[in-house]
C-alpha cells in the first residue's frame, strides 16, 4: 500500500506578528505515503535543524483530529483537500510524487499570525466569554434525569457541539466570518432545555462580540461547511439567525 | 519524614461528609483576597479553575496550548463512569468503589477511592447542567453502556467524544468566570519551576512561549493539574506536548513522587508503522466487545489474513481466558499481544501487531449493525492506515496510554509541599496499579469540581500565610536558575536532534520498563539512561534563540526532564518486588503467567523523595490498609 514520494513545499515563513512574511521553497525527499501531513512537516523540520536552519513553527497537539490546535491552508483548502479531516489526520497517500504543495496559515484579520503557520485564535475565547455557556455554578445542578431531553434534540445538540474551534471556517470564508463557529455554539446550547433560558441574550451578545472583533458577516458562500473538518452543518447558521431574530423582536436584551 | 495520608477515621461512607464539616471555612468576603494558581486546563485543571473562581477566589490559569479548550483530556473517547444505577442492574456506590479498588489490583487508598465513587453521581448532574450532550434513550433519559469489561452498565458517553464534551463544559464555565475577571488566563505558558517560600508553595516561574520572557507569579496556593508522563516513552497516545516537567520540578522542590513505574499500556492502538512516527492513536476499547483477536498459529506466516484458514488461526485470548475472552482487562490483553509477537506470530510489515477481526460479527449481525456501532472508528482506522476494516481485519498493538503514578497526595490532594495541591492524572491517588476504562474522566472532574474547592479552603483558612509577592528573592533565584538552564540548552550545537534522542529514550523504556519487566532488564536500563542523558548534553542540537517562539527549545527542556525522570521510573520498578496490575515483573508470576502480588511485603504506595543531584532518591512507603475489602487474586479464566 505504502509508497515513497518526493515533494516541493512552498511554506509561509514569518518571524513574528510584526515582520512581513514570505513563501519559502523546500524539497522533501523519501516521504512515506503512510505519514500524516504533520509527520511530513516533522521530517522537514528535522532536516532544517540538522542543516543549522530554523524549523517551521506550527500548532499541533493531539494529532487525532480532536484538539483543534492544528490547521493550515494547504493548496487553497483549510486542512487540505480531504473532506471532514483535520490536517493531522490527512495522510500523504493523498498526494502524488513530484507535487508542489503550498502551505499557508489560516488568514483572517481577527487571527493575527504569531509565527510561520501559527496564529492567534484568542478571539474565539472572547466570543465564548460573551455568552457561550450556561450560567450554573458547581453544586447547583439538579438530578441529571430530572429534565428529559428528546434523543433527537440531544443528537442535534451533539452535532453542533462537535466543533473543535480550529478556525477553518473563518479561513475558508471570503468574509472571514465566524458565523459557523458562533452558530454551532448557539445551536448546541439553545437545543438543550437548560441552555434555552439564556438563548436570546446569548445570541445577541455573541453576535455583537463577533462583529466587534472584526469578523465579517455570512453571505451564504457555504465554504465554511465544505472545509469544516468536523462537517458542522450550515443549518446551525440558520438556527443562529432564527435565535437572533426572535431575540431582537423580544425585549430580552437591549 | 512520615507520610500521613490524613484519611479521616470512622466508617467509609461518612468519612468525606465528616471531613467537609471538620475543615475550616474561608468566609465569602475573604475568598477574594486569596490568589490561586492553577496549572493545566484539562478536566481537572479547568474544572478546578472554574469552581474556585465561582466561589470567589482569584484564579490564575496557566496552559501550554493557545486556549484552555485543547488539553489532552479532549481526546478521551469512551465515557465517564458513575454509580447512578439508572439501568437498575445492581450498581451502587459500593460496587463502583469495589470495582475500582480491585481493578487497581489493591494498590490504591480505600478512603480516596470511596469518595471518588460517591462524587461520581454529582459529576453527571453537573455536566448535564452545563450542557454536555450525553447520549439519551428515546424517552429522553440518559443512556448508559457497559465498558471495559464491567459487569454493570455505568458509563455515560457523548458519542466517541466524551472527553471533548466534558472539557468544553469546563471550558465554557471558565470563560464565564474570565468574562467576570475572576480568572486571569495565561495560555502558551510553560512552567519552569515551583516556588517554595518558608516551606509553602507560593508561586511559579513560567516561560511565555511567544516572547520567551521568564515570568514570576506569586499566589497563596498552587494547584497542579498538568497531566501524565506517558510521553517519556516517546510514542504514546498522549498529546505531543504532554510532559513531566512541572511535576518533576515540584519533585525536585520537595514533593514526593508516588508509584512512577505504574504505566498503563492500552491494548487496542494502531500499530507503529515507521521510524518517522510521532504518536500512536487509540482505537476505542469498545471494539473488543465484538471484534475477535487472533494471530496465525505458525510463526512467520506472511499470507494475507483472509488467506489464512480458520484452523490455522489462534484466537489466543478466547483460548486462554474462556470466561472473559476478548474482554480481559487492559493489562492482560496487552501482555498477551506482546507475548504472541515475541514468539514470532505478530503480523503486519513490522511483526508487531495482532489482528482484531470483525468478519464473524459482520456475518452474524450484518454489516449495518456493525457500522452503526463502530462506523466512526472504522472510518478513523481507514483514514490513518488506508485499509478498510470491513474487508481486512484491523491490526492493533498495545501503546502507552495513561500513568497511574504521579505526585503523592494526601486525602486533601495536597502534596508533601504544603500549599501544592495535585489533581487528575498528575497525582497518584485513585487508580492503584491499573486504571479501569472510563474512570480517568471521573477522577479528573471529581478532583477539580468537588474535592479541591473544599480542601483548599481548609488549607487557606487554617494556615497563616505571610504576604509574599514576586519580588521575593526566592522568585528571583528560581527564575535565574530557569534562565541558566535555557542558556545551557541553547549552547547545545551537536549533531543529534532532540527528537532523535527522545526516540532512543522511548526505546529503552519500552524495552526494559514496559509491559514486562525483569531485574536484569531494569538494571540494563539503569545503565543506559545516564549514558543517553550524557549524550543529550553533549550532542543534542538546539537551534534558535531564547527570546523567541522556539518549539525545539521547548521540546529540549521537556526531553531533558524525561531523561532524568526515566531513571526514577526504573528505580521504582526495581524496588517493587512483586507483580501487580500494570507492573509485571517476570520473577513474580503464577504458573499461568499472571501477575502475582506479594501482599505481605508490597502492600504499599512508594513515594520517592528527591535527595539532590547525583544522590539516589529516598524511598518512603505509605502502607495500604484494607479495612473494607478483602484482597483477592484477580482471575479472568
Amino acid at each position: 500500500m505504502s509508497g515513497i514520494i518526493n515533494l516541493t513545499l512552498k511554506i509561509w515563513r514569518q518571524k513574528n506578528a510584526e515582520e512581513k512574511g514570505h513563501l519559502e521553497v523546500h524539497k522533501v525527499k523519501d516521504i512515506d505515503t503512510d505519514m500524516s501531513f504533520l509527520e511530513m512537516l516533522d521530517v522537514l523540520n528535522e532536516k532544517l535543524t540538522l542543516e543549522g536552519k530554523i524549523p517551521v513553527a506550527f500548532d499541533h497537539d493531539c494529532r487525532e483530529g480532536i484538539c483543534g490546535a492544528c490547521g493550515t491552508v494547504v493548496n487553497g483548502y483549510a486542512h487540505g483537500p480531504q473532506p471532514g479531516t483535520t490536517l493531522c489526520q490527512l495522510h500523504m497517500r493523498h498526494f502524488q510524487d513530484g507535487d508542489t504543495i503550498v502551505i499557508e496559515p489560516f488568514r483572517a484579520r481577527p487571527f493575527g499570525i504569531v509565527k510561520d503557520l501559527m496564529i492567534d485564535r484568542s478571539a474565539f475565547d472572547t466570543i465564548i466569554q460573551a455568552g457561550g455557556y450556561i450560567s450554573v455554578n458547581t453544586g447547583q445542578a439538579p438530578e441529571a434525569n430530572s429534565i428529559p431531553v428528546s434523543a433527537e434534540k440531544s443528537e442535534l445538540a451533539m452535532d453542533a457541539a462537535a466543533c473543535i474551534g480550529c478556525g477553518a471556517c473563518v479561513a475558508a470564508c471570503p468574509n472571514a466570518s465566524a458565523m459557523l463557529f458562533v452558530g454551532a455554539k448557539i445551536s448546541h446550547l439553545a437545543l438543550l432545555p437548560r441552555g434555552r433560558v439564556e438563548a436570546a441574550k446569548r445570541a445577541i451578545s455573541m453576535l455583537r462580540k463577533m462583529g466587534e472583533l472584526g469578523f465579517g458577516n455570512c453571505t451564504n458562500h457555504t465554504e465554511c461547511e465544505v472545509q469544516c473538518p468536523k462537517e458542522i452543518s450550515i443549518t446551525n447558521i440558520a438556527r443562529l439567525n432564527r435565535e437572533f431574530l426572535k431575540a431582537s423582536f423580544g425585549s430580552a436584551f437591549k | 519524614m512520615t507520610l500521613d495520608a490524613k484519611a479521616p477515621a470512622g466508617p467509609l461512607e461518612t468519612k468525606w461528609d465528616r471531613h467537609k464539616f471538620d475543615m475550616k471555612l474561608v468566609s465569602p468576603a475573604n475568598k477574594r483576597k486569596f490568589e490561586i494558581i492553577v496549572l493545566g486546563t484539562g478536566l481537572a485543571g479547568a474544572s478546578a479553575s472554574a469552581t474556585l473562581a465561582e466561589l470567589g477566589y482569584h484564579v490564575k490559569s496557566f496552559c501550554l496550548q493557545d486556549t484552555p479548550r485543547r488539553a489532552h483530556s479532549i481526546a478521551a473517547q469512551g465515557g465517564i463512569n458513575a454509580a447512578k444505577n439508572y439501568p437498575g442492574d445492581g450498581d451502587s456506590i459500593w460496587r463502583l468503589f469495589y470495582d475500582t479498588i480491585k481493578g487497581g489490583d489493591f494498590r490504591a487508598r480505600e478512603a480516596n477511592v470511596y469518595r471518588l465513587a460517591q462524587i461520581s453521581n454529582e459529576i453527571i448532574d453537573h455536566c448535564t447542567a452545563v450542557g454536555v450532550p450525553f447520549a439519551r434513550e428515546y424517552g429522553g433519559l440518559l443512556a448508559n453502556r457497559s465498558f471495559g469489561g464491567a459487569q454493570v452498565s455505568r458509563t455515560f458517553y457523548a458519542r466517541g467524544q466524551t472527553g471533548q464534551q466534558l472539557l468544553l463544559g469546563c471550558y465554557s464555565a471558565m470563560m464565564r468566570q474570565a468574562a467576570l475577571h475572576h480568572i486571569e488566563m495565561l495560555p502558551r505558558r510553560e512552567i519552569l519551576d515551583i516556588v517554595v517560600v518558608d516551606g509553602c508553595a507560593r508561586g511559579v516561574v513560567a516561560r511565555n512561549l511567544i516572547t520567551g520572557e521568564i515570568e514570576k507569579h506569586a499566589a497563596h496556593a498552587v494547584v497542579m493539574a498538568t497531566g501524565g508522563y506517558g510521553n517519556a516513552y516517546y510514542l504514546s497516545t498522549n498529546g505531543m506536548h504532554s510532559n513531566v516537567s512541572a511535576t518533576f520540578k515540584a519533585y525536585k522542590r520537595g514533593a514526593f513522587f508516588a508509584n512512577p513505574c505504574f504505566v498503563q499500556i492500552h491494548p487496542t492502538c494502531i500499530p507503529v508503522h515507521g521510524t518517522y512516527q510521532s504518536k500512536l492513536t487509540l482505537m476505542s476499547e469498545s471494539l473488543r466487545n465484538d471484534g475477535r483477536v487472533w494471530v496465525p498459529k505458525n510463526p512467520g506466516d506472511k499470507r494475507s489474513p483472509n488467506e489464512i484458514p480458520e484452523d490455522e488461526r489462534d484466537y489466543y485470548l478466547e483460548r486462554k481466558y474462556p470466561s472473559f475472552g476478548n474482554l480481559v482487562p487492559r493489562d492482560v490483553a496487552s501482555r498477551n499481544a506482546k507475548e504472541q509477537c515475541d514468539e514470532g506470530k505478530g503480523v503486519g510489515p513490522t511483526g508487531y501487531a495482532v489482528y482484531l477481526d470483525f468478519r464473524d460479527p459482520i456475518e452474524r449481525d450484518g454489516r449495518n449493525v456493525i457500522e452503526r456501532k463502530y462506523g466512526n472508528l472504522f472510518d478513523m482506522y481507514e483514514r490513518i492506515t488506508g485499509e478498510n476494516p470491513y474487508e481486512t481485519p484491523m491490526m492493533i498493538y498495545p501503546a502507552v496510554h495513561y500513568v497511574m503514578g504521579g505526585l503523592w497526595v494526601d486525602y486533601d490532594l495536597m502534596s508533601t509541599i504544603p500549599g501544592l495541591f495535585v489533581l487528575g492524572e498528575a497525582n497518584f491517588s485513585d487508580h492503584g496499579a491499573n486504571r479501569l476504562g472510563a474512570s480517568a474522566l471521573m477522577q479528573g472532574l471529581a478532583d477539580g469540581y468537588f474535592v479541591i474547592p473544599y480542601t483548599i479552603g481548609g488549607y487557606l483558612a487554617g494556615t497563616p500565610l505571610p504576604d509574599v509577592n514576586a519580588a521575593h528573592p526566592v522568585f528571583e533565584d528560581a527564575s535565574q536558575q530557569a534562565r541558566g538552564r535555557i542558556q545551557k540548552l541553547l549552547t547545545l550545537k551537536g549533531h543529534r536532534t532532540v527528537d532523535d534522542i527522545h526516540r532512543k529514550l522511548g526505546h529503552i523504556l519500552w524495552e526494559y520498563c514496559g509491559m514486562t519487566r525483569s531485574g536484569e532488564g531494569l538494571l540494563k536500563a539503569r545503565e543506559l539512561i545516564p549514558q543517553l542523558r550524557e549524550e543529550f548534553w553533549e550532542n543534542a542540537l538546539v537551534p534558535g534563540a531564547s527570546d523567541d517562539l522556539n518549539q525545539t527549545l521547548e521540546r529540549a527542556g521537556r526531553v531533558a526532564d524525561f531523561l532524568e525522570f526515566a531513571e526514577l521510573m526504573v528505580e521504582d520498578a526495581l524496588s517493587r518486588k512483586e507483580s501487580c496490575g500494570c507492573h509485571f515483573n517476570v520473577a513474580y508470576q503464577t504458573e499461568e503467567h499472571e501477575a502475582l502480588r506479594q501482599d505481605d511485603t508490597s502492600c504499599y504506595v512508594s513515594a520517592w523523595e528527591y535527595a539532590g543531584e547525583g544522590t539516589p532518591p529516598v524511598l518512603h512507603k505509605e502502607p495500604l490498609a484494607f479495612e473494607n475489602v478483602h484482597l483477592t487474586q484477580r482471575s479472568y479464566k
